[in-house]
C-alpha cells in the first residue's frame, strides 16, 4: 500500500506540510479562515535539530502498537490504514505513551487524531505530501513486509 | 473442526478470538462471560462517570464482533472447575464445555481486606466493573459526601470521575503518597498538590480502625463523616481456576512468553496472569490493558497452531487527572536524572547506559520514543541522550536508523 515516506536531506523546515495538514483537516474551503491567527493542531510535525529537519506522521506499521494499547478500541486498522474513531477516545493518550516514533498528538479538545493519509477529508491524498515544495515527503509504493 | 473455550470476556479475550480467527476461521469459540456485557474498555468506567463517554461508545469492539467472528458468548456464567481428564470446564449454571485448547482469562477482582464495622456501611462499592460503576453512579447526589479507601490507580480516577457529581470527596491510604505503585514522593507530591487543588481531600499514611454507620474512624484518631464509601484498596488476579486444576500459580497464573500455564492446552491471558517483566528480567503481575490485549492475541495464535511469542512487556501506564497528564514505564532503578520546567516534570532512571525507566508528568508529548527506549534497552551512547532528555525527539537517533524508521516500512 502507499504510504508517506520522509527523504529527510530534502526538508527545508517550513513547516508547510503542518499547515496543509491542518488546513485538510479543517473541513473548511477558505485556508486563510481556516488557519490565520489560530494555533494548528497538525497531524504531521516538523522535527529537528541545528542540523536536519523532517515531518513525522503516522508510519501506518505492519503490525501497530497503538491499535492494541488503545484502552478505549478507537483505533483499528482497515485496508493497511490505521484510523482513530474519536467519538470512542477518552484522551487517555496511551497511544502516545506506546507510538516508538512519536507520531500521535492531540487535537485541540485533547482527544486524539491522526494522520489517516486524507483518505476521509477532501483531499483524498495526502496534503502534505501535495503541498510540499522540496518532495522531503513523499506518497508511494515501497516494499512491504508482509 | 477444534473447539477454543474462553473463560473471561474482557481484553484479553478478545484479543484472544482475533488471536485465534489470524490462524483458524473454523473452529468454534465460546466465550464465558461473567458479566452479562459485550467486551467493554474497562478503564472506560470512570470516563463515563465524568460524562466523557456513553454506554454506547464503551465497546471495545463493533456491535458485529462476536457473530463475525463466528464466537458464541454465554453470559451470566462463570467458570467454576476444570476438568482436565474429560477437557471441559464447569460451569457454575451446572453446564460443562468441552475444550481442546483452554483460555483463561479471567481477569481480577477488588482486594477487600477485614476492615471492622464494615457490615455496618449501607452504601459500600468497589469500582471495577460497569455494574459497579452504574450503583455507584445511582447511590450518589450533589450533596453526597464520597470516601475513598485507596489512592492508587483505581481510586484516583473514580476521584476523578465523581468529582462534579458528588458533594465532597475524601480519599485514604495506608501509603504516604498518591500513586505510591507508580510514583516517588516528589512527583507523587506535584500530582497531589494538583488534585487538592481540584476538589480533593487526603488523609495519607493513615488507614480506616473502624467503620461506624457513616462515620470512619481512623487509626490517626481522625473522624470522616461520609455518605457513600468506595472501596479501591487493591486487586486480586483471579487464578483459582488453574491452581484448583494443579497448574502453577503465584500471584498470577504462572505464563511463559507463549501465554501457556504449566497445564497442557491450556494458556492464560490478562490481569489474572504472571508474566515477563522485560524491564526488570523478572516475572510479575502487569495488570495493564495493552499487555491484555498482547498476551490475549499471543495465547489465541498458539492456541490455534500459530508460533507467536510475547516477551517485551514493561509496566507503562499513561493516566491524567483533571487535565495533568502522567506517563511511567519501566523500573525507577539506577541513576535519577531531571528536567523541570513549567508545569512539567520528566524524570529518567539510568543504570549500566541504558534508560530503565521514567516518570513524566505534564509534558509527556512523543513520550513513546522513551518507551521505546526503555522497552528495546537502546545503548544511551548511541543517542544524544541528554538532548532527548529535555525533548523527545527522533533527531536522536543516527541517519541510518531514522531511514529506516521513516523511508521504510516498519
Amino acid at each position: 500500500m502507499k504510504r508517506i515516506y520522509v527523504n529527510e536531506e530534502w526538508c527545508l523546515g517550513c513547516h508547510l506540510c503542518e499547515y496543509n495538514c491542518a488546513f485538510a483537516n479543517s473541513g473548511l474551503k477558505d485556508m486563510a479562515y481556516a488557519l490565520k491567527d489560530k494555533t494548528i493542531y497538525p497531524r504531521i510535525h516538523v522535527e529537528g535539530d541545528d542540523k536536519i529537519t523532517f515531518a513525522v506522521s503516522c508510519r501506518h506499521c505492519t503490525d501497530p502498537i497503538c491499535v492494541k494499547s488503545c484502552i478505549a478500541g478507537a483505533i483499528s486498522k482497515t485496508d493497511g490504514v490505521v484510523k482513530i474513531d474519536r467519538s470512542k477516545c477518552v484522551g487517555c493518550l496511551t497511544c502516545v505513551l506506546v507510538c516508538p516514533y512519536g507520531a500521535l498528538s492531540p487535537g485541540e479538545d485533547g482527544i486524539m487524531q491522526k494522520c489517516e493519509l486524507c483518505l476521509n477529508n477532501a483531499c483524498g491524498a495526502p496534503a502534505c505530501v501535495t503541498g510540499c515544495p522540496n518532495k522531503a515527503i513523499v506518497y508511494e509504493e515501497r516494499e512491504d513486509k508482509q | 473442526m477444534k473447539r477454543y473455550a474462553i473463560i473471561g470476556n474482557g481484553t484479553a479475550a478478545a484479543s484472544c478470538i482475533e488471536g485465534i480467527r489470524s490462524i483458524d476461521a473454523d473452529g468454534s469459540i465460546t466465550v464465558v462471560s461473567e458479566e452479562p456485557h459485550a467486551v467493554y474498555g474497562r478503564p472506560l468506567i470512570s470516563y463515563y462517570l465524568e460524562n466523557k463517554t456513553d454506554l454506547e461508545h464503551m465497546h471495545y469492539r463493533g456491535s458485529g464482533f462476536y457473530e463475525e467472528n463466528c464466537c458464541q458468548v454465554i453470559y451470566g456464567a462463570r467458570g467454576v472447575e476444570i476438568d482436565r481428564e474429560h477437557k471441559q470446564v464447569l460451569l457454575d449454571d451446572g453446564s460443562k464445555l468441552p475444550y481442546d485448547a483452554l483460555c483463561v482469562a479471567t481477569g481480577s477482582r477488588p482486594f477487600i481486606p477485614p476492615m471492622e464495622g464494615l457490615d455496618t456501611v449501607d452504601k459500600k462499592f468497589t469500582f471495577m466493573t460497569l455494574d459497579d460503576t452504574l450503583a455507584l453512579e445511582q447511590a450518589v447526589n450533589n450533596n453526597s459526601r464520597v470516601l475513598i479507601v485507596g489512592a492508587g490507580l483505581i481510586g484516583l480516577k473514580c476521584a476523578e470521575g465523581l468529582r462534579d457529581r458528588v458533594g465532597s470527596i475524601t480519599v485514604c491510604d495506608l501509603a504516604d503518597r498518591v500513586l505510591s505503585s507508580i510514583l516517588d514522593a516528589d512527583c507523587a507530591a506535584v500530582v497531589q498538590q494538583h488534585l487538592e487543588a481540584k476538589g480533593l481531600r487526603f488523609l495519607l499514611g493513615d488507614s480506616v480502625a473502624l467503620f461506624d454507620g457513616h462515620t470512619a474512624r481512623m487509626k490517626s484518631g481522625a473522624e470522616v463523616s461520609f455518605d457513600v464509601l468506595v472501596l479501591a484498596v487493591g486487586v486480586r488476579a483471579n487464578t483459582e481456576l488453574i491452581k484448583d486444576a494443579g497448574g502453577n500459580v503465584n500471584r498470577g497464573i504462572t505464563v511463559n512468553e507463549k501465554l501457556e500455564t504449566s497445564l497442557p492446552d491450556i494458556w492464560a491471558a490478562g490481569d489474572c496472569t504472571e508474566g515477563f517483566d522485560a524491564s526488570t528480567g523478572e516475572n510479575r503481575v502487569l495488570a495493564i490493558l495493552p499487555n491484555a490485549y498482547m498476551q490475549g492475541h499471543t495465547s489465541g495464535v498458539n492456541m490455534a497452531g500459530g508460533a507467536a511469542v510475547f516477551d517485551t512487556a514493561i509496566p507503562m501506564n499513561s493516566i491524567g487527572f483533571f487535565g495533568l497528564h502522567i506517563m511511567t514505564a519501566g523500573t525507577y532503578t539506577g541513576e535519577m536524572t531531571q528536567e523541570k520546567s513549567d508545569g512539567g516534570i520528566k524524570r529518567f532512571f539510568v543504570d549500566d547506559g541504558r534508560l530503565k525507566g521514567f516518570i513524566l508528568i505534564g509534558h509527556t508529548e512523543r513520550a513513546g520514543i522513551y518507551t521505546a527506549l526503555v522497552r528495546e534497552q537502546t545503548p544511551l551512547s548511541e543517542i544524544n541522550f541528554d538532548f532527548v532528555k529535555k525533548i523527545a525527539s527522533n533527531t536522536v537517533f543516527s541517519e541510518e536508523i531514522r531511514k529506516k524508521k521513516f523511508g521504510g516500512v516498519v
